[in-house]
């Protein structure tokens, strides 16, 4: 994964650079001069990656990071520009943001609050990022955004899937491009309805922690109004990670589908078991036992090998879209060409939310023609846009959520080859997928106001 | 604590330090002298952690911004109270980290229900923090050695496995506790919808800083760190003044041998939870400084790693020594938040200046063991310490003393304690 | 009713598991006095022996295809194991389905390896040392590898099935006289039991009927009294530490078709193993197994729905308030020796 492009020198952030840039003042919280926190001088902007890298998150981490980079690449006009051709917004004009070349700083969330907290002030107090984003999970995800919010910096939120992101948990300084709890309820319903039937007992494993307790409620309430029937719900730890003893009691019970509410090395566990204890051969009530998984991820469908065949989920975005389903999901190609000829494999979900976020702050700013968080946070409100692979898209001003279409798909039986494991059964569009700002599930919190800092 | 039998054993051990002529505030000529360095290097932190250039390719190795120098005393305080602990009477609690995010819990609550002004909350984290230490200290006590250790671990692996779920009301669960500004605060006039609510001594916010150009370098002063700071030197000062009071060698004496003591009546338990407990509030301490620092709480600061990190701040720096667990803390939490942050265009940008191809070959060397490898290096400078420093970096700062100045007499409390610490195992 | 028995044959299944992982980490924590944090990584490398070795057998060569292409149309470049070419195409495909197994023999050697070199590099410097240094460099230890896993494996979680002959399960229910489907039990799982008890039952046979193995006793129990006959103890020790790396790496190999490996999960086991081997009680090798067996029969039945219901989180934490109340209950755990890790 060497660079070996000639103009590498240019590109790299060397003392040099920097010293011509002057001083990046970071202010943080001062009653400086400045009318916001970390305004960037007059030839760089610096933006925040904070990811997993070590941890059971690290790959994901990994790949989210390439996905920066590439974003980065193409916003400082370098590589095919990827997705900012497809962008329906065509402010960007690949001389970084606002003429000023972008540069970034990396940190290591470790897939925990504290950890990830720590890593974004470091980037804001000593680096001076104007922007964060990342992150692998709704833990820090909301704990970084709140960081921001008190900062005055805008985070744009990477992999994060709880509905409390833009529900109870939801700041003015933050936006969310990826899919939630609720929309993974909405768009699986009337498929699972139409697959398997509206006559099922569904038993629930649900990981003990915020994001599966917002994910169980989102999917019972979505499937029983379908007319499924809810067996049991049973809480299992983090920590666990031999699930055989709550699979077992799901032989006992009188349910046809097992619904995993898990993620990372959880889902990869219990998805393993429960296929160990022949329940995709099973038979109950007369009809095929079946294992819905809410929430898909590419690299834990990796882990989980064989045992994903025929095994439905959704996902935010899937590198085939365009391909499979046309036009609509412009973008896509591009983004997957570019990101394929740089690292030789296809991008993950995870990759693509965040080189879109990042073009979308980019894109933000350059419309304001400002850095000025409160500046963005306005450009970004209400936000209709297209070409970034998920169709036509609104960032909802009420909750700083994206809406779009939601695209379920199911586990390959027979994988061509390692990073085409899932096929696309149907992409549910965005009217079905979306909710009152005012959705019981998001209840409790409310945006506040957008926080420049300083 | 004194009792009579504690008079009688002072005697055999006085010659180590004590109350000796030549001293102010109660310490000894050497012990202030130590106390003087660390205060100095407390306050002019801000400049020591900032040696290189504002946007030179070094700056990357500048720690001087105001999260990580908290963090530094902070983890500082509970590794000073650890080792009162582990470093004087010997047991190895390997759940500390339990009262550390107990205290933490305390201290948002308290700036929930209460007032942001961060003295209440420091103070809750405190008693809240003791209070817990003594039930599982009075529990964990009863056995001693690696049963001692895996009781105190227990508990606090059961502390995260209910905040990071059922108690998740309590403790806001995966997602961690924050402040709202819809929170009651009784103390306070409520806060106008929206406004983020920001901890305060008085009025001064912790998160105000002070910063000062001098040609390209930049200094930050921050409220909040030398606040942290003025409570890491109490509590240095306070773990100099009990590591040579009579309770203190009563400590030694349970480590060094505890039949022996009971052979001559001395019951070690109530001194051994009095320590334990001490300690307890040590880490409360310094959970809520972190609260009242950065004002969240996540359930991770009492996985079992926590409890672990703090044994390897400690045993790395050098177990009942005096300013060990300080270099220990800050040793981990360096490379914790500097090393993971190099990543490869940054390796890439400071070796620029070699040909293109010895540019590839060094950045291919040298990247396994930065950014994402940061654990790596931890690890393999565990190993170094341990393998050729005994006594954790306070000894390597002693022999690297004794070249410079090739002076035989250049023993001091540290090294004492050092050899002791030896010697007691 | 059937509930029960299959939470008991889970319960047999975890405890398997963990009395694997504890009997390693006894035999040099309990015995030699060494508290090594490193046990958990030893059990990792076993589990990447599979891996590895599995990689070998599927070690390829590829030509490019042009009718196909891959996902950005270029020509699809296929790869084909060197396996196939030596040993036929069926015959290469069921020696890579039966990699695990097979890799059994690989494994062995290699960890025996490792654990000479562990013992004679590095633990063998730190018999005299205080356990807290101990701590600190087979944690150190345990980083280092699991990073170096990291760097050539990555941090996902890499399938290793079992063989196809062992996939699916086996109708417990239909024999004893229960429905047809009530009681059934993964084959491997099962496997895994049998296997489990068979090294168990070797190390126990070998510590107590070979001569080896009553010097080794002897040295646990008075180190220098037999030093003292002329017996080279440190040569048998370092063999011991070899046998335990050799134990935990077979429990880490045969693992890998229960749960997908990664580098991190000697960590996750590594408190649990410590819990069972105090448990136990130190230098009891028996008592660490019977630790294991109890605790994981404890944790199926703690996972329960029927129990869950009355005591939401119980499953949180019954590992942990299992091991408090034997300790305090019994003070050196179930069968511990007196004055063993003590201070």
């Amino acid at each position: 994964m060497s660079f070996t492009k000639p103009t590498r020198r240019g590109v790299i952030k060397s003392g040099a650079v920097m010293g011509a840039a002057g001083l990046a003042t970071p202010t943080f919280f001062t009653s400086a001069a400045n009318a916001y926190t970390n305004a960037p001088g007059n030839d760089t902007v610096t933006l925040g990656f904070n990811v997993p890298q070590s941890g059971p998150y690290a790959d994901e981490g990994t790949d989210e990071l390439r996905a920066f980079e590439l974003a980065v690449e193409h916003l400082n006009g370098e590589g095919d520009g990827g997705m900012m051709n497809t962008f329906s917004s065509q402010v960007l004009e690949g001389n970084g943001i606002l003429g000023r070349k972008v540069e970034f700083v990396t940190g290591d969330t470790q897939t925990k609050s504290d950890a990830a907290r720590a890593s974004a002030r470091s980037m804001i107090e000593r680096d001076g990022a104007i922007m964060v984003s990342g992150g692998s999970s709704s833990g820090v995800a909301v704990a970084v955004q709140a960081l921001c919010q008190e900062a005055g910096v805008i985070f744009m939120a990477g992999l994060t899937h709880a509905n409390d992101t833009t529900g109870k948990d939801k700041k003015a300084n933050g936006f969310r491009h990826f899919f939630n709890s609720y929309m993974s309820g909405a768009a699986l319903a009337p498929i699972l309805a139409q697959q398997y039937g509206t006559d099922r007992n569904a038993y629930y494993l649900t990981a003990d922690y915020n994001w599966g307790y917002t994910t169980e409620e989102a999917i019972t309430s979505a499937t029983e109004a379908v007319g499924w029937n809810t067996v049991n719900t049973v809480k299992t730890p983090l920590t666990q990670t031999d699930f055989s003893s709550y699979i077992a009691p799901v032989l006992q019970s009188d349910a046809d589908v097992l619904v995993l509410v898990h993620y990372g090395g959880n889902m990869v566990n219990s998805l393993t078991n429960a296929v160990q204890f022949g329940l995709r051969e099973r038979q109950a009530n007369g009809k095929n036992f079946e294992i819905v998984v809410p929430l898909y991820s590419e690299l834990m469908a990796r882990g989980a090998g064989e045992n994903i065949g025929g095994i439905l989920g959704s996902q935010n975005w899937d590198w085939k879209l365009e391909n499979q389903l046309g036009e609509r999901y412009s973008g896509t190609n591009a983004f997957v060409q570019s990101f394929g000829t740089k690292y030789g494999f296809p991008p993950s979900q995870a990759a693509h939310t965040c080189y879109v976020q990042t073009l979308l702050y980019a894109d933000a700013v350059a419309r304001a023609g400002d850095f000025n968080p409160c500046a963005v946070v306005e450009a970004l409100e209400g936000f209709e846009f297209d070409g970034l692979g998920n169709g036509p898209t609104t960032y909802r001003a009420d909750d700083h959520q994206c809406f779009k279409d939601v695209v379920v798909v199911r586990g390959k039986e027979n994988p061509e080859n390692e990073f085409d494991l899932v096929e696309i059964v149907e992409v549910t569009p965005t009217e079905q997928v979306t909710y009152a700002p005012d959705h019981p599930q998001f209840a409790g919190g409310s945006l506040g106001e957008c926080n420049p800092g300083a | 604590m004194t009792d009579q039998a504690t008079d009688g054993f002072v005697p055999t051990q006085s010659k180590s330090k004590g109350a000796s002529a030549g001293g102010a505030l109660g310490l000894g000529k050497k012990d202030l002298r130590l106390f003087l360095l660390v205060v100095a290097m407390c306050a002019f932190a801000p400049f020591i952690l900032n040696p290189f250039p504002e946007g030179s390719g070094l700056a990357q190795f500048n720690a001087g911004y105001p999260d990580l120098m908290q963090r530094f005393v902070i983890f500082g305080i509970f590794a000073i109270g650890f080792n009162i602990l582990f470093g004087l009477t010997g047991y190895l609690s390997f759940g500390h980290a339990a009262f550390l995010g107990v205290g933490s819990y305390a201290g948002i609550w308290m700036m929930k229900l209460l007032t942001l002004n961060v003295i209440p909350a420091i103070i809750g984290s405190i008693v809240v923090a003791g209070l817990f230490a003594a039930i599982v200290g009075f529990i964990s006590l009863r056995r001693s050695g690696i049963y001692f250790s895996i009781l105190t671990l227990a508990f606090a692996m059961m502390s995260f496995a209910l905040a990071y779920s059922v108690l998740t009301p309590l403790t806001g669960g995966e997602t961690g506790m924050q402040l709202q500004y819809f929170d009651p605060r009784i103390l306070d006039a409520p806060l106008p919808e929206g406004q983020t609510p920001r901890a305060s001594l008085f009025g001064l916010e912790m998160a105000a800083s002070y910063e000062l150009e001098v040609g390209r370098w930049l200094f930050t002063f921050n409220a909040g760190y030398y606040i942290a700071a003025i409570a890491m030197l109490i509590a240095f000062y306070g773990s100099i003044r009990l590591f040579n009071s009579p309770f203190g060698m009563m400590l030694r004496a349970v480590k060094s041998n505890q039949n022996r003591l009971s052979y001559t009546g001395i019951s070690p338990k109530p001194y051994t939870l009095a320590a334990f407990i001490i300690s307890g509030m040590y880490a409360g301490l310094a959970g809520g400084l972190l609260v009242a620092m950065d004002t969240q709480v996540g359930a991770e600061r009492m996985f079992w790693t926590a409890s672990g990190e703090v044994v390897l701040m400690t045993i790395l720096g050098g177990a009942g020594t005096l300013i060990g667990p300080v270099l220990g803390a800050g040793f981990i939490k360096y490379f914790e938040n500097i090393v993971s942050k190099i990543n490869k265009s940054v390796l890439e940008g400071w070796f620029a200046w070699m040909p293109d191809w010895m540019t590839d070959v060094t950045v291919t060397i040298i990247y396994p063991f930065v950014g994402k490898g940061w654990h790596l290096t931890l690890g393999i400078l565990f190993m170094a310490v341990v393998i050729f420093l005994p006594g954790g970096l306070v000894q390597g700062g002693q022999k690297l003393a004794t070249v410079l100045r090739r002076d035989r007499k250049s023993k001091d409390a540290e090294r004492d304690a050092a050899i002791q610490r030896q010697a007691g195992e | 009713m059937d509930a029960i028995i299959l939470q008991i044959l889970n319960g047999l299944d975890k405890g398997s598991a963990y009395a694997l992982i504890a009997l390693g980490l006894t035999l040099i924590f309990g015995t030699l006095g060494v508290v090594n944090f490193a046990h958990g990584a030893l059990f990792m490398l076993g589990a990447f022996c599979a891996v590895t070795f599995s990689r070998l057998l599927q070690v390829s060569y590829t030509f490019t295809d042009a009718s196909r292409t891959d996902f950005l149309g270029n020509p699809l470049q296929v790869e084909v194991p060197y396996l196939y070419d030596i040993l036929g195409e069926s015959a290469g495909a069921a020696v890579i389905d039966w990699a695990v197994p097979i890799s059994i023999l690989f494994a062995i050697p290699v960890m025996l390896l490792i654990g000479v070199i562990m013992e004679r590099g590095l633990i063998k410097h730190f018999y005299k040392r205080p356990h807290a240094d101990q701590i600190l460099v087979t944690f150190g230890l345990a980083i280092v590898l699991q990073e170096i896993i990291k760097y050539f494996y990555g941090a996902n979680p890499i399938p290793t099935p079992a063989p196809d002959a062992f996939i699916g399960s086996f109708d417990f229910g239909a024999m004893i006289g229960f429905d047809a489907g009530s009681i059934v039990y993964p084959y491997w799982r099962m496997v895994y039991f049998g296997f489990a008890a068979i090294i168990i039952g070797a190390v126990f046979a070998f510590l107590r009927f070979t001569t080896f193995g009553m010097v080794v006793r002897a040295g646990m129990a008075d180190r220098e009294t037999v030093t003292l006959l002329g017996i080279d103890i440190d040569r048998r020790f370092t063999i011991m530490f070899g046998i335990a790396a050799a134990v935990a790496g077979l429990a880490g190999v045969m693992y890998t078709p229960i749960n997908s490996p990664n580098y991190h999960m000697g960590m996750d086991f590594l408190v649990l193993s410590f819990v069972v081997v105090v448990v136990g009680g130190m230098g009891s090798l028996p008592g660490a197994v019977l630790a294991g067996f109890l605790l994981g029969i404890i944790e199926a039945f703690a996972s329960m729905p029927e129990v869950l219901d009355v005591l939401p989180g119980i499953n949180q934490i019954i590992i942990y308030l299992v091991a408090i109340i034997v300790l305090l209950t019994r003070p050196r755990g179930l069968m511990g020796r007196k004055g063993v890790m003590e201070d």
